[in-house]
């Protein structure tokens, strides 16, 4: 698997540098991979960029200085404790939806987050947990795309990069998660840092606009003032908010049986 | 022997026109569809971030597993040398390219981005069996196209090497090809309905049947308009046999894959819901593939007479298994997205977004026709084909009655 991505690395056109901001932690010049992997998206989002107005939070305190490649010593994650998550909140859906500017009919709208109601088939207790985009380490979306618009940053963010993507809708049928929805329409409505085009494949960024300016997720920071359930961090960094939770109660991938090794962990599901 | 010789179509009967005119409408109310899904976004199809891949990819997947099936003919011809395949080899190959292109059509044509298909040329990703999948038909497209250069060319075809490679390569390419399609669904490992390697073997099977039931189909419209007897006694006899043998198989294929899934304790639920309580799907299974598509079209080659004049059985049967694969493809294709994903194992799951629930679809006019152009734009080529290229053998009338 890993000897595949390096391949489909090796494809990505070198370009000069865009990505504003740093991850914290990581030092100038990490990896090819990464400064490939991050040129790459540039072509996706570069557009959007240019517009003004939004290299203002790039300077944030956790900042990765423009020109600089996002890191492999870095792999963000998401914990997800079940336990704080309650039923009737809606918080981090509503926040990613006002984030990226998620409207549509409802027959046919993009969740790029969704809350699932889970009920345990053996206690019938009633659980509810959030399902975004797991941004696994061996993403089958990315080994199935015939064109590379799926793709996994250097810091484990996978991505689609919108001007490559053709709509095969590859990456859906091979999703294990069903965490990535097509636009069926035109929307005026867009949000300058999340361009979604008619006839292409979106799903959750990690709001990496906002990571990449050291900020966290938005539904991250929406759930903090509710439950609390949703932790963000760099799972590689022992030090880090996530992996402290994550070695103090266990918490567990979804269908690790899989072998696509999410970077969202579940803690309390049963 | 004789040497064999070929002609063009040149002037066309009535019915002949006719059938050219109901192609050509299907294929503008096919490009029609293509342009107002474009313009207008998928929203108008019946498909959803459930159904993601609607009715022009059953119909689209089947053209395409039947376009490697049609070169059956030619392959038996000058690879396992039965000669009595030989003036119909070239007739294969143009059905074989013709059903190709019909099918890749629609599949670029329900792209998202459908204007952008030339980035595969640009950005490709080799671990994506899809991008490896467009090489594969691009290869096939262009060894058949040399094959029948090979047979048509007036010195090439004296040398019977130039031929046989040509036939060996198409053929080792053709296998590929079927199972690089198969493998498509092969790959969705969260998917329990297709997931897993039989997929590429029921694939090949079903690929001989549908390509020689559009082979069968077409040298009977041939035989018509040319007033000759393209299917001699001998051949009839030949394609029911051959026609039995590869609907038998697929049956065999299918019912072990589906009793190997009723036996895993992970498929098992799938399976159910397929064959007994998904409502369409086991209906469609049921009747339309096993019933109407398989055993049916069985019974009348069982029952029919090996006689020339007897081709009403043949024709009958070869279309009830072309209706039959449509059906095969709506239930792997649309039944497989129907289930929904086992995400949280152990757990009963709803949500706004169809978790835990059986997705369902109402396929749009645009769609269907989209699909069914498919189907058109190949009997088109292979129209134009016929009456360009000396394709057509002229059969020797006492060959003919022998
Ligand atoms: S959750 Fe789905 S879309 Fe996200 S990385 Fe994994 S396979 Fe890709
Ligand atoms: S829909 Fe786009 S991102 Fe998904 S597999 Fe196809 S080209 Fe790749
Ligand atoms: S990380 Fe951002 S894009 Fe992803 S679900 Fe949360 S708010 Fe939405």
């Amino acid at each position: 698997m890993s000897h595949a991505d390096d391949e489909h690395e090796a494809n990505i056109p070198a370009t000069t540098a865009w990505m504003p901001g740093t991850i914290p932690g990581s030092s100038p010049g990490t990896g090819m991979t990464g400064g490939n992997r991050r040129n790459f998206l540039r072509g996706a989002l570069a557009a959007t960029l240019i517009a003004p107005g939004v290299t203002l939070n790039v300077f944030g305190a956790n900042a990765r200085p423009a020109g600089e490649p996002a890191s492999t010593k870095v792999r963000w994650g998401l914990l997800v404790d079940v336990n704080k998550c309650s039923i009737s909140c809606d918080a981090c859906v509503r926040a990613c939806n006002a984030e990226n500017g998620l409207t549509g009919r409802s027959e046919t709208d993009a969740q790029w987050i969704r809350k699932v109601t889970l009920n345990n088939s053996a206690t019938e207790e009633i659980r509810s947990a959030p399902v975004m985009c797991q941004h696994c380490a061996s993403p089958p979306c990315v080994d199935v795309c015939p064109t590379g618009a799926s793709f996994k940053r250097a810091d484990g963010i996978v991505l689609v990069d919108k001007h490559i993507c053709i709509g095969c809708r590859y990456c859906m049928m091979a999703c294990p998660f069903k965490a990535r929805s097509f636009v069926h329409e035109d929307h005026d409505d867009q949000a300058t840092h999340a361009p979604r085009g008619k006839g292409t494949v979106e799903g959750c960024t990690l709001c990496v606009t906002r990571v990449d300016a050291g900020q966290k997720p938005a539904c991250v920071e929406a759930c903090a003032k509710e439950g609390g359930a949703l932790v963000f961090g760099d799972l590689n960094d022992p030090g880090s908010e996530i992996s402290k939770a994550l070695r103090q109660y266990p918490a567990a991938q979804l269908r690790a049986d899989l072998g696509v090794d999410p970077g969202v962990f579940y803690a309390h599901l049963k | 022997m004789a040497k064999q010789r070929y002609h063009r179509l040149s002037d066309h009967s009535l019915p002949f026109w006719t059938l050219i005119l109901l192609h050509g409408l299907a294929v503008a109310a096919g490009v029609a569809s293509a342009l107002y899904i474009e313009s207008h976004g998928h929203g108008v199809t019946g498909m959803n971030n459930q159904i993601v891949w609607g009715l022009p990819h059953v119909f689209a997947v089947f053209l395409i597993v039947a376009a490697s099936g049609a070169l059956n003919v030619a392959s038996v011809s000058s690879v396992f040398h039965r000669l009595v395949y030989k003036p119909f080899a070239r007739l294969s190959g143009v059905l074989a390219i013709a059903l190709l292109i019909g099918g890749l059509a629609i599949l670029v044509l329900d792209l998202g981005r459908p204007e952008r298909v030339f980035l595969t040329l640009f950005h490709r990703n080799l671990t994506s069996i899809f991008a490896w999948n467009i090489y594969l038909y691009g290869g096939f497209v262009a060894l058949v196209a040399g094959y029948l250069y090979a047979m048509m060319d007036r010195r090439l075809s004296n040398d019977p090497r130039a031929t046989a490679v040509f036939g060996w390569a198409a053929f080792i390419w053709r296998l590929i090809l079927t199972t690089g399609t198969g493998s498509i669904f092969g790959f969705l490992i969260a998917r329990d309905a297709v997931s897993g390697a039989i997929m590429a073997p029921i694939f090949i099977a079903s690929s001989l049947l549908y390509g020689l039931a559009f082979t069968v189909l077409v040298l009977l419209t041939m035989s018509i308009e040319t007033s000759d007897i393209l299917c001699t006694k001998e051949l009839i006899g030949k394609f029911r046999g051959l026609l039995a043998l590869f609907a038998a198989t697929t049956l065999a294929l299918t019912l072990i894959a589906h009793l190997t899934k009723l036996y895993a304790a992970p498929t098992v639920a799938v399976e159910l819901f397929l064959l007994r309580d998904g409502g369409i799907y086991p209906i469609v299974f049921w009747i339309g593939q096993i019933g109407l598509g398989l055993l049916a079209p069985l019974l009348l080659l069982a029952v029919m007479k090996s006689e020339a004049s007897n081709v009403a059985e043949l024709a009958g049967a070869s279309i009830l298994f072309l209706f039959g694969g449509l059906a095969q493809m709506y239930v792997v294709i649309i039944g497989a997205q129907a289930w929904p994903l086992n995400i949280f194992p152990g757990f009963e799951a709803s949500s706004s977004f169809g978790d835990g629930a059986v997705a369902t679809y109402a396929p749009t006019a645009p769609e269907f026709f989209l699909g069914i152009s498919g189907v058109s734009i190949a009997m088109l080529i292979a129209a134009l084909a016929f009456r360009l290229l000396p394709v057509i053998p002229q059969i020797l009338a006492n060959e003919a009655k022998a």
